[in-house]
């Protein structure tokens, strides 16, 4: 993220205009981690305990390995610049509830050490550590990454349903991850139509499988707006985002009709509005300039979609972001705004 | 300089794989098992001895013009031999490294070390930068097999038999990223990353 005055380079290698606002990286990181309050506590609310514990573990763990790693290289200690607990937050939202908790350390060390600090600490980084993290532990356990319990509201006796009657949980398959099994299996027998059948309140307010903080649209939406308000993002990244992605997964259901969920589906499900709003938009890893950022989102969209329909995973937004990391570096360097006259 | 520095040179000063970064792809496509990677490191040193050793020899005979191509040919001469042995005495080996051994022609060590050294050399500082070019190529290629295996897949075997098992002791679940094509890359990152520490620590 922007870089404090104490750590300004002199080159400056960012296009024009260079105008300092009076804003410190402690003050955007506090406006994003206010902007996932809602986020949070639906997640809460849906998933119960275990989702307490898998953010708390996430969170705890990142600050840990930010302050230890920093002490032992001799490092100036930035914990209280609060990205360390961004980037935790980030994590615990992006694991299912009741990930085990050895995982989600080591899900910490990755993003805080190999993925940030190994690359030069905050503001060099290539990758979105919070996601990056998330791929890793996909990709090394991908059984226990993707054992979603089924939602249950905490109030319901305070504990999730499936316990009350003798089990630790219910799971149930994101629905994604239910046309997926379709699609791979050719089974005509169970159409595509009646599995895309979910109503759109339980899809908006987020009572569906998923990881903590994916599930509920409108909460993100709600912190999203907030950020936009607060200009601690622009629009450009997400807009452009959803809007490509709403616009290939319509083309793909118009040629496919049988084989592909229906747009609106795929704009509800998965973590698209977590990772259209909170991750694309790190500005570390995305580019500088309005224009780069609109190509950004397109792409992080297109790859979105080309993954749902044709990879092997049932969701693309995490592998589609950090593809798009690869190539903010180049978004910026071809769009590099020329003098005026030059 | 005398040969006990030539053949250290290889092992840490210069270590192709570690060091002077070349000859990546084998390491990181074999790399997977120990066994694996200390038999293309073994096949590879081999050829690299060999092709130093009679490049060395015929260095006054081979015309400037087109030394390349002479490289080359001994070069794969001696993979051929390799390719072979393999096929006929190691037929789980050779299946499990495949189109690498083959590869082994290209490798960009074994012409390097002809061009770089063999070349230039008398043919017994040739032999001695053979051994540890290719030493150190071993060492680096079954380090990178044995904590990808041990990390990955929680064992560890070599020659067929099980060094130890990490699941069967310890309730341990492998990170299977690190079997996986990305986890070469990350553990060779901090390989290079602690062969770097320690060589700034010497000096």
């Amino acid at each position: 993220m922007e870089k404090d005055k104490k750590s300004e380079i002199q080159l400056l290698l960012t296009p024009p205009p260079h105008i300092k606002a009076e804003e410190s990286v402690r003050g955007l990181m506090s406006s994003v981690i206010i902007a996932l309050i809602p986020t949070t506590i639906t997640g809460i609310y849906f998933f119960g305990i275990p989702s307490i514990v898998t953010i708390f573990v996430a969170a705890v763990s990142s600050i840990l390995f930010e302050f230890f790693y920093q002490k032992i290289v001799r490092k100036e200690n930035t914990i209280s610049d609060s990205s360390a607990a961004l980037t935790g937050l980030l994590l615990g939202l992006n694991l299912p509830a009741g990930f085990p908790w050895w995982g989600t350390v080591i899900g910490s060390f990755i993003a805080i050490v190999v993925v940030k600090h190994l690359f030069g600490g905050l503001g060099f980084n290539i990758f979105n550590p919070a996601l990056a993290a998330r791929v890793f532990l996909l990709i090394s356990w991908p059984l226990q990454m993707s054992t979603y319990p089924k939602p249950a509201s905490i109030f319901s006796g305070l504990v999730p349903a499936g316990i009350k009657q003798g089990v630790d949980a219910v799971t149930a398959a994101t629905p994604l991850t239910v046309v997926k099994t379709i699609q791979l299996s050719h089974d005509l027998s169970r159409s595509i139509e009646t599995a895309t059948k979910i109503s759109w309140f339980d899809l908006l307010i987020g009572n569906r499988g998923g990881s903590i903080g994916e599930v509920s649209v409108i909460a993100l939406l709600v912190g999203g707006i907030y950020l936009i308000y607060k200009r601690t993002i622009t629009w450009h990244i997400p807009l452009s985002f959803i809007l490509t992605t709403a616009f290939f997964s319509t083309i793909a259901h118009l040629v496919n009709p049988d084989t592909t969920a229906n747009p609106v589906f795929h704009l509800l499900n998965g973590g698209l509005f977590l990772g259209a709003f909170f991750m694309a938009t790190d500005y570390v890893t995305s580019p500088i300039t309005k224009k780069g950022m609109v190509i950004f989102g397109i792409g992080c969209g297109f790859l979105t979609v080309v993954i749902r329909q044709h990879g092997s995973y049932p969701e693309g937004v995490s592998f589609a972001i950090l593809l798009m990391n690869m190539t903010a570096p180049l978004i910026d360097k071809y769009l590099r705004q020329r003098k005026f006259g030059g | 300089m005398d040969n006990w520095k030539i053949f250290t040179n290889g092992i840490l000063r210069e270590n192709p794989v570690l060091v002077l970064i070349i000859g990546l792809c084998p390491v990181l496509a074999t790399g997977s098992s120990m066994n694996d990677g200390f038999g293309m490191g073994v096949a590879t040193a081999f050829v690299l001895i060999s092709s130093n050793l009679l490049i060395s020899m015929l260095r006054k005979f081979i015309p400037d013009s087109i030394r390349l191509p002479v490289f080359i040919i001994i070069i794969s001469t001696f993979v051929t031999i390799v390719d072979y042995v393999m096929h006929a005495y190691m037929v789980e080996l050779y299946a499990s490294l495949g189109i690498f051994i083959p590869l082994i022609v290209v490798n960009c060590i074994i012409l390097g070390r002809a061009e770089a050294f063999a070349y230039k050399n008398t043919v017994k500082s040739s032999l001695v930068d053979g051994i540890g070019m290719g030493v150190g190529f071993i060492l680096a290629i079954t380090l990178l097999g044995a904590i990808r295996e041990l990390i990955g897949n929680g064992t560890l075997t070599f020659f067929g038999r099980e060094l130890f098992n990490l699941s069967a002791s310890i309730n341990f679940q492998p990170v299977l990223v690190f079997i996986m094509p990305p986890g070469a890359f990350i553990v060779i990152g901090f390989m290079i990353a602690g062969v770097r520490w320690m060589l700034k620590k010497r000096k």
